[in-house]
């Protein structure tokens, strides 16, 4: 190996590729055979973590970084001069197998541009992930990009090797897409996308009857959206992604704040900062939409087009709907505790389980670590000291700012120290 | 007070919790041997290890409690901390009392640190899973050096098993002076001299050819997978603390 010219290579094609934010490599079920090498039935490991704080699980790279399209909000684009390079696919095998037996990564993530055409891209593609299968009985994680406009047959070829496909929407409306992608249509992304998701509903039809139904993409799919290039809501985004999760029963949709890479006077200009709040808030949103049982237009609707930037939109939502607390934490049932602001998912359990021993009272829920600055106004417990009664919401709302930063709020104090 | 002393192990402090309720002690305290300063005070009893005994105080844990009660305690244990045997027995009495689990009762003081101190053990081995570098041998032995914060390598040890189990490993706690080692056919600890625990990477010299390589290609890797606009160096050491830099190649210094 020449590592010379691989570190050169490598240098080229994970810069390229870094946009991508995906980096999981849960949901697996591929556990090792005979004795080869990996496993990937865990729940992922991020192995690092970037200096901007993000995990590193998967050995992330294009294949090449030649294109033939000209996407405006993209980095390859063919109309940026920029180093173009491309890997051999031998050079991906090896490159993946020699990381994993190090411990570095939990497997790889490949994409790639489109060269040629999309076909022979992903025929490529798929190579390297057969290669790892079938020659080095490797069964770490495999993420393959799914290229859009390629052909059902090799959609389905590449779900037999690869544990997760996805493919990028990139941008949230066909307006958008269309002022900064011209040459694409939203067809070319839906149709792998499609094809994934019958082949996924048939491999699970098919596996309760024949127990040796070859595996098929076993961590599904997912898709990212970049936010902020164009001048969309963020209830476009959302509703777009809430279609996604419905229709294409996508396993995770990424939300990718846009980083300015280019002087087309369509996008914002270099040195715009990355919305990185406005992204955060978008991933609460999906939260609650995946596991807190929320439905998207609780969350965002034609009154209520955008997130607030000043709270998370649990207690947003909370604060629109009054009406509905206090919450009995001695009686509610898990998704009425689920709902209340600063009570996640593993406070509703801890709740569930102490109270089977005793009832609750604020200095149970202080020291189960509950984020009682904001959970106080919209709950009772067995305690006398519910004060929150007639206050509205504007009132709670600039009380939470106002502590802000101290996770648990000193203002029940002198109240435990009469138990305690 | 009667201070009771037990040698290092698990057992140990299972055979020292045998005692007291044997000789129906009041009012006692754990105690590791090498944690302990005589006072001139206390009395003191030393039990040593008997797995028999330690058999049957384990068999009490499982019967009120199930293999999980018993499991959760043995993470705690693992933590190493001066304070969790008193924790461990003061658990064990009230389950001897209520004759069920109250793991999960988060109301109580000592389950709710030592469900503190089991969130600890379980980060910390979480830790060691992803950040164990191997590094390739030159006679073609992957081996790892780690110093975790708690003695938590056995409770890797299966993680790390069933994912290579195609090549020969060895990850060596070089705080604690031992290791696992895997020969393709089983896992063992081990003591090895040989050693240099006041390294955190191996000597060039005794590294496979394309060691360096690899190593360099992945701190390659690493600087280009960043994304400078979202710099975020708060949530970098958030996540990978800085004591545990020194054990991990993409973070130091590559100087052969
Ligand atoms: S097709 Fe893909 S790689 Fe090529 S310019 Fe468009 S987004 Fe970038």
């Amino acid at each position: 190996m020449n590592f010379d010219r691989i570190k050169e290579k490598l240098s080229i094609l994970a810069d390229a590729a870094k946009y991508d934010v995906s980096c999981s490599s849960s949901g697996s079920k591929r556990t090792n055979k005979k004795k080869g090498l990996g496993d990937s039935s865990g729940m992922g490991i991020c192995h690092t973590y970037t200096a901007d704080g993000r995990c590193v699980s998967l050995l992330k790279i294009l294949l090449t970084n030649h294109c033939i399209f000209d996407c405006a909000y993209c980095v390859t684009r063919k109309s940026n001069d920029i180093k173009r390079a491309a890997f051999k696919v031998q050079e991906v095998v090896d490159l993946t197998i020699n990381f994993y037996r190090r411990n570095y990564i939990e497997g790889l993530f490949l994409s790639s541009g489109i060269f040629k055409n999309a076909d022979y891209t992903m025929e490529r593609l798929i190579l390297v992930a057969k290669k790892l299968r079938l020659e080095e009985n490797f069964n770490g994680y495999i993420h393959l990009k799914s290229i859009p406009g390629a052909s059902d047959d090799l959609m389905y070829e590449a779900g037999l090797y690869a544990d997760r496909l996805s493919v990028n929407i990139e941008i949230p409306t066909q307006n958008g897409l269309k002022l900064l992608a011209p040459e694409k249509n939203r067809e070319d992304f839906l149709k792998p996308m499609k094809k994934v998701r019958n082949e996924i509903v048939k491999y699970k039809s098919e596996k309760k009857l024949i127990k040796s139904t070859p595996v098929y993409a076993p961590a599904g799919q997912s898709t990212q959206m970049i936010v902020g290039a164009t001048n969309e809501t963020d209830a476009q985004i959302m509703y777009t992604a809430a279609h996604l999760y419905k229709k294409y029963k996508m396993k995770r949709v990424y939300y990718s704040g846009y980083v300015p890479i280019s002087y087309d006077s369509r996008l914002p200009a270099i040195g715009t900062e990355v919305p990185m709040l406005r992204e955060n808030r978008l991933y609460q949103t999906d939260w609650l939409l995946r596991f807190y049982g929320f439905s998207i237009d609780e969350l965002l609707n034609q009154k209520h087009p955008n997130l607030d930037s000043d709270i998370d939109p649990k207690l947003s939502w909370a604060l629109r709907n009054l009406h509905l607390f206090p919450v009995d934490i001695n009686k509610a049932d898990k998704q009425q505790l689920a709902r209340i602001p600063g009570v996640g998912l593993k406070s509703v359990y801890k709740i569930l389980q102490a109270r089977k021993y005793r009832k609750l009272g604020w200095h149970h829920l202080k020291k189960m670590g509950i984020a009682l600055n904001r959970a106080q106004y919209f709950m009772v417990c067995d305690s006398r000291d519910f004060l929150k009664a007639d206050m509205s919401a504007q009132q709670i709302k600039s009380n939470i700012l106002t502590q802000g930063k101290s996770k648990y709020k000193p203002l029940f104090n002198s109240q435990l120290n009469l138990f305690e | 007070m009667k201070i009771v002393l037990f040698d290092h192990s698990f057992e140990g402090l299972l055979s020292a919790i045998f005692e007291v309720f044997h000789l129906r002690l009041k009012d006692v305290k754990l105690m590791r041997q090498n944690n302990h300063a005589a006072s001139f005070f206390d009395e003191e009893i030393w039990v040593s290890t008997d797995q028999e005994k330690a058999a049957r105080v384990a068999k009490g844990i499982i019967k009120y409690g199930g293999k999980s009660d018993l499991t959760w305690l043995y993470r705690c244990f693992l933590s190493e901390l001066a304070e969790v045997p008193q924790l461990i027995l003061a658990y064990i009495c009230q389950l001897m009392v209520d004759k069920h689990s109250g793991k999960n009762d988060f109301s109580r003081d000592a389950v709710i640190q030592l469900q503190k101190i089991n969130k600890m053990i379980g980060r910390e081995k979480h830790r060691m899973d992803a950040f164990v570098r191997f590094e390739k041998t030159a006679n073609g032995l992957y081996f790892a050096r780690i110093a975790p914060d708690f003695n938590v390598l056995p409770l890797n040890a299966k993680h790390f098993k069933t994912r290579f189990a195609d090549q020969e490993w060895c990850i060596y706690d070089i705080k604690r002076d031992y290791g696992l080692l895997y020969d393709l056919e089983s896992l063992r600890h081990v003591h090895l001299p040989s050693v240099n625990t006041f390294l955190h990477s191996t000597p060039p010299d005794l590294l496979a050819e394309d060691e360096v390589a690899y190593k360099k290609l992945w701190k390659n890797y690493f600087e280009h997978t960043n994304i400078q606009e979202r710099a975020n160096k708060k949530l970098h050491t958030q996540h990978v603390p800085k004591r545990y830099w020194k054990y991990l190649s993409e973070k130091y210094i590559l100087d052969y």
